[in-house]
């Protein structure tokens, strides 16, 4: 057993984390030109020819800086669609992609392309309406889409369970990503303000909650860490290890960023503040795909009713 | 990252089941986890049977009895002790605690004298730390050794220390300078259990069971070879052992949580559970595998870096919190029956047992409180609280 992360991966993580320092809003072509767009994809496609493990790190940096733009919605959801010559456009950043799998679609602001999943297969939706609506996660609007046509026939659908798969993964990690922030910034923000002559962060009943969602936060990364390399290796916990992760890792990140907010206090509170991005990225991931109560739900089913 | 035994872990594991299989006495097996006194002599010879079999002291350098297998190794044996239901090895606290602490600071005498019969389950430790008015602030210890040319004496009483009832020996912490500095004026002796002015007295906790004792010191003579590092420096003596107590036990607790998440399952398959129940077990078999995980995920920074991941120090807090949960909800689902006990109580009231038993898991060995404080202080770096 290894359960840590090899010094390629973590160099790729300090590399991404630079860099979204510093080019907050990356553009398309420049995530393509990092190789990231095409991280998991095989080298004959222009891709990275890396792992999922590698794909996991970026949404976790990802979802940390709070980037917007259309990479869960392409390249985590939509890209194993896609055919292999769509997916090296992917990778060559010449193109993006979004799968509309129910009413409300990520990313119609950025994505250049729509995929249906009709029938048995998944098809190229042509010239269909696209209205954005307002979202609170702003860095991630949703929007609905009418009329259109189906285009080209791009793939199986039998290709959808390792998508929700991969999906699931991804909100997970990107969940992992948003919560430390909040917390990293909660303690920084506790340990210089000062109130009654002291730091508010050496009051225990400020610390304390800080340490819950430091508790939280690492075991839900455990299992985001468990899940990506169960979609990476095609293990057959896959299913529940997801749905593990993203009820975890999505209901933690939402309670460090209220225990953020808190700790806070009213700068906590304005708009003007990072922590409500971060909260709103952590509400949406939350609600996205399935909820924690409908993703225990399979769990149990898998513990208590299989074989019976 | 990689979840799956490497082959040689493969092999060692495949090893050890055919083992337990063949040697885990069949009147001890599913015990749940404390010492029987009881069974004392049944117990003993569990204990030389895991010691000839290379399972005590796994980890352990082999000039000191031990096989020098690395952590993972360790870990697997837990795990496999806790899935076959065997019960401990007698020297628990030994093991666990006693045998680092004498390697990190003893003598060559010591060593020679006390590891090999603590591995083979001859003899058996206790610890004596805790007292009336020293639990989180275990620097405030106040029973006194007083230091003579070729002994020590000691005056006082400890509390809270499991086994001191079938102990032949102790690790005990002693203040031997009143006038220095709480940390500076304590001594850390080896006791022997059965000399005389030593009494100890079991405590009945709130399970009804006798689990802890408390240990009454009255002129108490320790012979001066029995000293564990120095003559006021007891402090850091007891911080070798605390941090074995608190290092090596993430696995060994996730794999009894693992044992009671299995047996909640067969209890809501055999009565049935509400969609609310469903949720609640659910995420308690999550809680299980997250705690699971980032135990591997410490070992394996520990086996990369040399030093245990920080994530390492939340394993005790969220498995007691865990534990609670856990078996609060398995009364929840037995209903009015939970609060039945003795013979005709739903699974001869081994959950009721259980649940009590988790009210001092956040208690024990760092209160959740002092374990917060600690993610606080020294992982999250935020200022001192006092």
């Amino acid at each position: 057993v290894d359960a840590s992360f090899t010094p390629e991966q973590e160099e790729l993580r300090a590399q991404a984390r630079a860099f979204l320092e510093a080019t907050p809003e990356p553009s398309w072509q420049q995530l393509a030109e990092l190789g990231w767009t095409g991280v998991s994809l095989s080298e004959e496609l222009g891709g990275a020819g890396l792992g999922f493990l590698e794909q996991a790190v970026l949404h976790e940096e990802l979802g940390r800086a709070l980037t917007p733009g259309p990479f869960f919605t392409t390249v985590a959801v939509a890209l194993p669609a896609l055919p292999p010559e769509e997916q090296a456009r992917v990778a060559a950043g010449e193109t993006s992609w979004a799968l509309a799998l129910g009413p409300l679609v990520p990313d119609l602001d950025t994505v250049e392309r729509i995929a249906i999943a009709e029938g048995g297969g998944v098809f190229e939706l042509v010239d269909a309406q696209r209205e954005l609506l307002d979202t609170g996660d702003r860095t991630r609007p949703l929007g609905v889409l009418t009329g259109g046509e189906i285009g080209d026939r791009l793939g199986a659908s039998d290709v959808l369970p390792e998508i929700r798969r991969r999906s699931l993964a991804a909100l997970a990690l990107e969940a992992c990503g948003v919560g430390r922030r909040a917390l990293e910034l909660t303690v920084e923000y506790v340990t210089q303000r000062e109130q009654f002559g002291r730091p508010v962060g050496s009051y225990q009943a400020v610390a304390h909650p800080l340490a819950t969602s430091y508790m939280e936060l690492e075991l839900a990364r455990s299992l985001a860490i468990w899940a990506a390399w169960c979609v990476d290796t095609g293990d057959s916990a896959a299913d529940v290890a997801v749905a593990a992760a993203k009820a975890h890792a999505s209901e933690a990140a939402v309670l460090a960023c209220e225990r953020a907010i808190q700790a806070h206090g009213g700068i906590g509170f304005t708009w003007e503040h990072v922590l409500q991005g971060l909260y709103k990225r952590a509400l949406w991931v939350r609600a996205w795909e399935a909820s924690g109560t409908e993703l225990r739900a399979e769990v149990a089913a898998v513990l208590l009713d299989e074989g019976e | 990252v990689d979840f799956r035994d490497t082959p040689e872990e493969a092999a060692f594991r495949e090893e050890l089941r055919a083992w337990l299989a063949e040697h885990v006495p069949d009147e001890l097996r599913g015990y749940g986890f404390g010492l029987h006194t009881e069974d004392l002599d049944a117990m003993r010879v569990w204990s030389a049977a895991l010691h000839e079999g290379g399972y005590a002291g796994l980890t352990w350098p082999k000039e000191y009895g031990g096989t020098a297998a690395p952590l993972s190794h360790q870990a697997i044996l837990l795990e496999e002790l806790a899935r076959a239901e065997a019960p401990p090895h007698v020297g628990v606290i030994g093991l666990g605690m006693a045998g680092p602490t004498i390697m990190a600071h003893g003598t060559e005498e010591q060593k020679a004298r006390y590891l090999a019969p603590l591995l083979a389950g001859a003899e058996i430790w206790c610890q004596g730390f805790s007292e009336p008015g020293a639990g989180s602030d275990l620097a405030g210890v106040r029973t006194s050794c007083r230091v003579e040319k070729k002994r020590f004496v000691l005056d006082g009483q400890k509390v809270w220390s499991s086994y001191a009832h079938v102990a032949d020996f102790c690790i005990l912490l002693a203040r031997s300078d009143p006038e220095a500095q709480r940390h500076d004026g304590l001594t850390y002796v080896i006791v022997d259990m059965h000399a005389p002015g030593v009494e100890v007295r079991p405590l009945r906790q709130i399970t009804g069971d006798a689990e802890f004792n408390e240990i009454f010191l009255t002129g108490v003579e320790v012979p001066r070879e029995n000293l564990l590092g120095e003559v006021g420096g007891g402090w850091q003596v007891a911080m070798t052992t605390l941090l074995h107590e608190r290092g090596t036990l993430g696995v060994a607790l996730v794999s009894r949580l693992e044992v009671a998440v299995r047996r909640l399952l067969e209890l809501a398959r055999e009565r049935g559970a509400s969609p609310v129940q469903r949720d609640a077990i659910a995420r308690e078999w999550i809680e299980l595998e997250a705690l699971r995980l980032t135990a591997y995920r410490s070992l394996s920074a520990l086996a990369r870096t040399g030093i245990p991941g920080p994530e390492g120090s939340i394993l005790k807090l969220q498995w007691s919190e865990a534990n609670q949960r856990l078996t609060s909800l398995a009364l929840d689902l037995l209903g009015p029956e939970a609060q039945l006990a003795g013979e005709r109580a739903p699974y001869a009231g081994w959950w009721s047992q259980q649940q009590l038993r988790s009210r001092g898991n956040t208690i024990e060995a760092g209160t959740s409180e002092i374990l917060r404080s600690i993610v606080a202080e020294r992982v999250l770096g935020l200022p001192r609280s006092r």
